[in-house]
């Protein structure tokens, strides 16, 4: 599984959420490859899954890949919340 | 690196717009030397066209542009704000904190955002942050540089 974490950027703050959301995932016990990027690139790219903020995600609109948002990048009870949310669906 | 330094930190400061924020952030690493001057420009103008997504959690800003836009070494600032600015943020609105990163390409990018998640991850922190008056009791938080 391939999980994209997008930010305006690609530097800062889409590295903060892939941190979060790789501590998440071990705890969660799921294998993915987790990878940052900026929104221009990130409309091109194909992954399983999309983490990014309420913001971007409107940028994505009509993206083919699933999108979960998240408010709070320093919560990773959030974080957990939206993923496994995802997981079980 | 630079994280949090005394010469990197504002307190109370009365602004009243996001760009004069992110710009005070900013002014912060140029006058340190740490960042060029048109990086300070480069973290509005991504303010302007990506909006408010830096607002990474409630109260918490994170104005930031790329490591060409002029970084000469990696490095957070932090303005409080006198009084919570509204940045467009639809969940994470007002804002008080504003920490200006300089985002290197190199190896100590990672370890200031590692540094910063520590910090920011723990809402007591947040909470203190809201009323420290001093550097020391910053310093004391992130445990000397």
């Amino acid at each position: 599984m391939k999980i994209l974490c997008v930010c305006g950027l690609g530097q800062g703050t889409s590295l903060i959420l892939r941190i979060n959301v790789e501590t998440v995932l071990r705890q969660l016990g799921v294998q993915a490859d987790v990878e940052n990027t900026d929104v221009s690139s990130a409309s091109s790219e194909n992954p399983d899954l999309i983490v990014t903020s309420n913001e971007l995600a409107q940028s994505l609109e009509g993206h083919a890949s699933k999108i979960v948002i998240v408010n709070n990048y320093f919560d990773t009870n959030e974080i957990k919340t939206a993923l496994e949310e995802h997981f079980n669906n | 690196m630079k994280f949090l330094e005394e010469s990197l930190i504002a307190l109370d400061v009365d602004i009243d717009t996001p760009e004069g924020a992110i710009r005070e952030t900013g002014k912060l690493l140029s006058a340190s030397h740490l960042v060029e001057e048109s990086y300070v420009d480069a973290m509005v103008k991504s303010f302007n066209e990506n909006g408010p997504y830096f607002v990474l959690a409630p109260n918490i800003a994170l104005p930031h542009a790329r490591p060409e836009d002029g970084v000469h070494e990696a490095a957070v600032s932090f303005v409080r704000l006198k009084n919570p600015v509204k940045f467009g943020h639809a969940s994470n609105d007002p804002v008080q904190l504003v920490f200006g990163l300089g985002a290197s390409s190199s190896d100590e990018h990672l370890t200031v955002l590692q540094r910063l998640m520590g910090l920011l991850g723990n809402p007591d922190n947040v909470e203190k942050l809201l009323h420290v008056k001093t550097h020391e009791e910053i310093n004391q938080m992130i445990g000397g540089n």
